[in-house]
């Protein structure tokens, strides 16, 4: 017990000692979270909608059609009751709904003016507000179809928007769910790898391996100061989150908190890993940032929607932990869901979390080759 | 039961043989030296015995256990120094020694008896970090922390490459010291003037032994006619000196130059060096040294 | 003719000083031994003068050019090689060669021919297309050399260039040395071998950021009444263990 505290210890020693390790560990989280702040556009395919329509007359069905047929738009399902709205979003199947005023088309006809609500999912903002605007702008098409086929008198159909859980479409809301997914996973598998690689390369590890000292023991003080680090990173970037971006914390914070513990757990993991096949810092730093760092920004869903990619990436992005944990937070912290609402998020990150563990520590060598 | 038994270790990287089958035994207390070259194989050996790496085929075996099937037995209690100075840069010296001792489940105060004489140079610089030591510091650092634990084998993988003179001159005198303790010291080094504070030697070149005997015997199978030729012009010197059919090897060695020969006497290579128009010549039939053998067995090879 | 003259050359880093006012010349086309214990400032005393640091007070002048104000024009006269980095390991050993040709700025129609040249003097046709990674460490050395003074520098520094080299190919490196010297090269080495101090024409021994001795090998060897270089670094490198 004595030789592992010492050997954390040592650990920490490294940590506060190199002052760029420093820098990394404590101001590049502060740093991204604001820089993530800026908001990426994004365009949209084949994003899925929901349809109420009490009134199912001629000019909705015509609307209707016209979204459908665009090639930005599939149309999931037609909502039977205004209850069902905020449900669909939860499952997380819609990104829209269009959602008609009652007796639509004899409003056109009689009063010259209908209604139609767009609601969206805010936790998105790029996404929603590209969304909206695309329907706008059909909705806008098949007014002026009408008026120049001079079929009907002057009138206007106004489009109103509402959107869920981020009324005022900050950013901040897609950010910070993000921002945490990558900090930990830098924190957790970059910096293992890379002080893992520092051993072999200083042939520190040649020693440490012709010792008693048994390999768990070795990973686990590599692992605790990481670790203990990255909780307070989460601690920071949640901090910053609300006070400084103004994102609340909706949900349980009990809950948020074990889902970013799995999380870490899977990062460390996939740093062990990544440290058992590299033998120089340099390697370490390329594997963890291309590997681990570059599909998560990328297939992550942070910056691009999902649903917009090509079949092959959208398949790529199921196996990126930083997808399934950015979905998870978002449920949880933004949109207050409970704990139910995350279980396939929670299913697969522990199964990652257990295989990537096992793996790693069977792969941790005993020896130099 | 010996202190190393080795019996014809393979071990090749890719199509490269780094060791082409070695065998050979060392004694408990002795100080057995591996000569040669970079690039002979002699890290890779180290780490074959250090548990660290895996012979193709061959057994070896340290202190009576196995290095493959026992490495955790040899691992509690065996000493190891790579090549490199493998410390903790950013630790403080005394740290570092801290970490070496924890991670062998012992303390600097319970086995401080067995570093003392080698940590005591260094303790006046405690505080001091790793890296900010002189190379000779370092070398002392590493081998107090090979030490801390007691073992019965010490490996010292090039302790003196790329040390100065007078720190390795004082690095062998803690070898010897150690010696008397009863631990047993297999080390390696490039130098071969280093060969003669050794009990007995290998020479190795290209991953095979050429040699493994006291320094003495070595020495003395020397069979060759070997001369120390001097004269004011050291460059030109070598030049007549091949040029002349008597003479079978010329190599510089220090202020003198080498050679063997054949069938020709001192006084006829004076004159034939004269005519060349040297001046100050001097000739003297010497005694080789380890690196004339050296020289030699490589040549044979 | 003077190419190397040092006058209270000073290198400080913060209140340490690693070079302490060292003042000496070397001849054209005298081998020049630069000996001294580690960390005696052997090391920065040589980047001063290749014009990679800055003196914090001193005079330098290499190859003519003064160490401060005109460092690229001596960086264009002087070849270097390290133990550490001496050639490309993954480029052939006539790519080396080019390569380093190309760098110093040798006629691009010269290049071949000399390249063709220079491995027949080493012997080393029948490797021109090889991988330098795998050549013997002797004969990278002996190729490292040859690519420093491939574009016939005035001055060569040579940072312990034999370390760990076999004995054979050790002693066919210093001959490549006088034949430098001979066409007129100096060469500027360090070494831990100190049999190879008795190779070099003049002598000098850094303790301690100074430099303690400069004479011949014989002279020094008289001077300390020793028999060997060996016994007079012992001597002057245990005295500034002393002090410590």
């Amino acid at each position: 017990m004595k030789k592992f505290l010492v050997f954390t210890q040592k650990e920490f020693y490294h940590i506060f000692r190199d002052r760029w390790t420093m820098i990394i560990l404590l101001v590049l989280p502060i740093l991204m979270i604001l820089m993530f702040g800026f908001a990426i556009s994004t365009e949209i395919k084949n994003a899925r909608f929901a349809v109420y329509d009490p009134s199912h007359d001629l000019a909705t069905q015509k609307i209707t059609d016209k979204i459908q047929s665009s090639e930005y738009f599939t149309l999931e399902a037609y909502l039977s009751d205004p209850a069902q709205i905020e449900k669909v979003f939860q499952k997380g199947e819609i990104s829209l709904v269009v959602v008609y005023s009652d007796n639509f088309y004899q409003n056109i006809v009689q009063t010259g003016e209908a209604q139609i609500l767009l609601i969206a999912d805010g936790t998105d903002p790029n996404t929603a507000s590209t969304l909206v605007t695309y329907v706008s702008r059909l909705v806008a098409a098949y007014q002026a179809e009408q008026m120049g086929a001079g079929g009907l008198p002057p009138y206007q159909i106004h489009t109103e928007v509402k959107l869920l859980y981020n009324p005022t479409l900050k950013g901040a809301y897609a950010t910070v769910p993000g921002v945490m997914g990558l900090i930990l996973m830098l924190i957790c598998a970059m910096m293992t790898s890379v002080s893992i690689a520092r051993e072999k390369e200083f042939g520190t590890m040649e020693v440490i391996l012709v010792s008693p000292m048994p390999p768990l023991l070795i990973i686990l003080s590599k692992v605790i100061p990481y670790f203990t680090i990255s909780i307070i990173n989460y601690l920071t970037i949640l901090a910053l989150g609300v006070y400084v971006l103004g994102v609340p914390i909706v949900g349980s914070f009990m809950l948020l908190t074990m889902l970013s513990l799995l999380f870490i757990f899977v990062s460390l993991a996939l740093g062990l890993l990544i440290s058992s096949l590299v033998n120089s810092q340099i390697a370490a730093l390329l594997g963890s940032v291309m590997g681990l760092m570059l599909p998560a920004v990328l297939l992550s869903g942070l910056m691009f929607p999902i649903e917009n990619m090509p079949l092959f990436l959208q398949v790529l992005a199921q196996i990126i932990p930083a997808k399934w944990f950015i979905a998870a937070v978002k449920n949880v912290m933004i949109m207050g869901l409970g704990v139910e609402s995350i279980l396939p998020e929670l299913a697969v990150l522990g199964t990652m979390a257990v295989a990537l563990i096992a793996v790693s520590l069977k792969k941790f060598k005993i020896r130099l080759d | 039961m010996k202190a190393i038994t080795v019996q014809d270790i393979k071990r090749n990287y890719g199509k490269v043989e780094a060791l082409k089958g070695l065998s050979f035994e060392v004694e408990k207390g002795e100080i057995f030296g591996i000569i040669g070259p970079d690039g002979a194989g002699k890290t890779t050996l180290f780490r074959i015995l250090t548990t660290l790496l895996l012979a193709d085929s061959g057994t070896a075996i340290v202190d009576g256990n196995d290095v493959v099937k026992e490495y955790k037995e040899i691992r509690k209690k065996v000493g190891y120094m790579p090549g490199r100075f493998s410390l903790y840069q950013d630790l403080s010296v005394e740290e570092n020694l801290k970490v070496f001792a924890s991670i062998f489940n012992t303390t600097i105060e319970e086995n401080y008896h067995l570093v003392k004489d080698i940590y005591q140079q260094i303790e006046p610089f405690k505080t001091r970090r790793a890296g900010a030591l002189s190379g000779g510091m370092k070398q002392k650092l590493a081998l107090s922390c090979a030490l801390i634990h007691e073992p019965v084998v010490l490996f010292l993988d090039e302790p003196t490459t790329g040390v100065d003179p007078v720190s390795r001159k004082e690095l062998w005198t803690m070898l010897k010291k150690l010696q008397n303790q009863g631990i047993t010291i297999l080390v390696s080094t490039p130098y071969m003037d280093e060969a003669n504070l050794c009990d007995r030697i290998a020479l190795i070149q290209d991953g095979a032994f050429m040699k493994i005997d006291t320094p003495e015997n070595i020495v003395a199978a020397y069979d060759q006619e070997l001369w120390a030729v001097k004269s004011d012009d050291m460059s030109k010197l070598l030049k007549d000196l091949r040029a002349n059919p008597g003479v079978k090897s010329c190599f510089a060695f220090g202020d003198t130059h080498h050679i063997t020969v054949g069938k020709i006497i001192p006084s006829a290579l004076e004159t034939y060096l004269k005519e060349k128009g040297h001046s100050d010549i001097r000739i003297t039939p010497i005694k080789a040294g380890i690196e004339d053998c050296f020289m030699e067995l490589s040549e044979a090879s | 003719m003077k190419v190397i003259e040092a006058h209270d050359l000073t290198k400080r880093f913060g209140n340490f000083t690693a070079v302490d006012a060292i003042t000496f010349e070397v001849e054209k086309g005298e081998i020049f031994g630069f000996l001294g214990a580690n960390g005696a400032g052997k090391t920065t005393a040589m980047r001063m003068l290749c014009g990679l640091s800055k003196p914090t007070s001193g005079i330098g002048k290499v190859a003519g050019f003064d160490i401060q104000k005109d460092p690229e024009n001596i960086k264009k006269n002087i070849g270097y090689m390290s133990q550490k980095f001496a050639l490309y390991e993954d480029l052939k050993v006539w790519e080396n060669l080019r390569l380093f040709g190309g760098i110093y700025g040798v006629p691009a129609k010269e290049i071949n021919p000399r390249i063709d040249s220079l491995l027949h003097t080493l012997g080393f046709t029948a490797e021109k297309n090889t991988m330098v990674k795998s050549l013997p460490l002797g004969w990278k050395q002996k190729l490292a050399f040859s690519a420093a003074i491939f574009h016939e520098p005035r001055i060569v520094f040579l940072d312990e260039p034999t370390g760990g080299v076999d004995p054979a190919a050790r002693r066919q490196f210093w001959e490549l040395i006088y034949d430098a010297a001979d066409r007129g090269i100096t060469v500027f080495v360090t070494t831990h071998y100190m049999d190879e101090a008795e190779y070099c024409d003049r002598v000098s021994i850094m303790v301690d950021g100074r430099i303690d001795a400069l004479d011949s090998p014989t002279n020094l060897k008289e001077k300390y009444n020793v028999r060997s270089m060996d016994e007079v670094f012992f001597q002057l490198a245990r005295g500034a263990k002393a002090k410590e």
